[in-house]
């Protein structure tokens, strides 16, 4: 039987006096979808980005690829709420930027995600002016711009329309079947039915439970 | 992989572009130094002997106050949409960040100065009687003195609630040495009644202990929550 490809122990996250984690414990396979529900406040967003080396446990431990989460920042992808891209400038111009922070030399890699995103890469307008779904998209071909094996992802269907958010999880499906690992804390938990290998339900700052199939409050309800 | 040196010119590149779309701090420092140089003009006459010793302390003063302006805008850029956040998750070395927005900042400020410098001259009929060359040692070392200290308190302050105040709270007190030579090696060379060596070398010890204690600090202040 191989390892987990991420182990999270007993992992605690307070901010002053408020503890958004509460003592996580969790193993997670390679190549498998895992969508992260849960009410505001719940810890999803502490949890993924604990995980993406961005908050730094109180206590517990978190194992990647039986590294912590800041070595093994080339094998994660991030995408947060927030674009994480310069409003000044192009998609391009802004994948450009990071690619360099990667090591990635030449525009093929740029052009490649640009397009497997949906986005055209020759639009030079700045990515202020792009409408809500496109900078959620250019987010997205940020966050898989070095080709990670492992992809967090907050809210990435958030304020984005019906169709693109069905190509958006397209797109992610293809990831998965490619053996990549997801995180998708989502809201719109109907949009995962049927693509998630698991659906992982925090509470409180814990993990409450994970089930192979959308829970029951979520499917009558469509998105929520 | 990127060496430090490449990343470091990508982001000062990139802050370069942001900077000249956007003309920002520039604006406002330009701004800033202009009401200063016309205010003082009125407030006294500056054609008298005296404006020789007052000038340096005027010029440094009001490039200290606009540069704060071009140093609280270095960090308001990254934590727009949060895009520093996407910089933490890269393998990219903090000190590549800190020295691109150090020399981006010193870059903008040196223009404002370049731009300043013959309208004090003009406003103020400045004439060097000491040696005039020394006032560009003393404008390197000085400007980097003050934006490699901003550069660092600047990063302190960007996730405090009033991190406008808070930067030159944190800035200003550091700086008192380095505003001192500045000041005094200006006006010794615009007087020429002391030599600026002692100044300058003042500045450089300050500017190496500083550059380093802050290339030190950075990732600690980077990967703060």
């Amino acid at each position: 039987m191989s390892s987990p490809a991420i182990t999270v122990t007993n992992v605690i996250k307070q901010f002053g006096r408020f503890a958004a984690l509460r003592g996580v414990n969790a193993e997670f396979d390679s190549g498998k979808f895992y969508a992260i529900l849960g009410d505001n406040g719940a810890g999803k967003t502490t949890l993924l980005r604990a995980l993406a080396g961005l908050a730094h446990p109180t206590q517990g431990t978190i194992s990647i690829l039986g590294m912590t989460p800041p070595d093994a920042c080339r094998q994660i992808g991030y995408m947060a709420h927030p674009s994480l891209l310069y409003d000044e400038m192009s998609g391009m111009e802004n994948l450009r930027y990071f690619a360099r922070l990667y090591g990635i030399a030449g525009d093929e890699r740029c052009v490649e995600v640009v397009r497997a995103v949906g986005l055209d890469p020759e639009l030079t307008r700045p990515v202020g002016q792009y409408s809500q779904g496109m900078r959620q998209r250019m987010s997205l071909a940020r966050a898989i711009l070095h080709d990670p094996k492992i992809l967090l992802l907050d809210e990435p269907f958030s304020n984005v329309d019906v169709h693109s958010a069905g190509e958006m999880v397209h797109l992610l499906r293809g990831m998965r079947d490619s053996g990549k690992t997801l995180f998708v804390v989502t809201h719109q938990a109907a949009l995962l039915q049927g693509v998630a290998d698991e659906f992982i339900w925090m509470l409180a700052g814990q993990i409450v439970s994970r089930t192979p199939d959308l829970p029951a409050e979520f499917t009558g309800a469509g998105v929520r | 992989m990127s060496s430090p040196w490449s990343i470091m010119l990508a982001t000062l590149a990139k802050d370069i572009r942001l900077e000249w779309r956007s003309k920002d701090a520039l604006n406002s420092m330009l701004f800033f130094s202009l009401l200063v140089v016309v205010i003082f003009s009125f407030s006294f006459d500056p054609l008298a002997e005296e404006s020789r010793h007052i000038a340096g302390g005027l010029i440094w003063v009001a490039i200290l106050f606009a540069a704060v302006v071009a140093l609280n805008q270095t960090w308001a850029r990254e934590l727009r949409n949060q895009v520093l956040d996407a910089y933490r998750v890269s393998p990219a070395p903090p000190n590549a960040l800190f020295l691109a927005k150090a020399i981006g900042n010193f870059i903008f400020v040196s223009v404002l100065e370049a731009l300043m410098t013959p309208l004090f001259i003009v406003f103020y009929n400045l004439r060097a009687v000491g040696p005039a060359w020394q006032l560009i040692p003393i404008a390197l070392l000085g400007t980097w003195a003050l934006v490699v200290n901003g550069t660092f308190f600047a990063a302190m302050s960007i996730r405090t609630r009033s991190r406008e105040i808070m930067l030159p709270l944190l800035l200003f007190p550091v700086s008192i040495p380095a505003v001192i030579g500045m000041v005094a090696g200006t006006t010794a060379i615009l007087t020429g009644d002391d030599p600026a060596h002692f100044w300058i070398i003042l500045l450089l010890t300050y500017d190496v202990v500083f550059t380093t204690a802050c290339l030190a600090l950075f990732e600690t202040v980077l990967q703060a929550e």
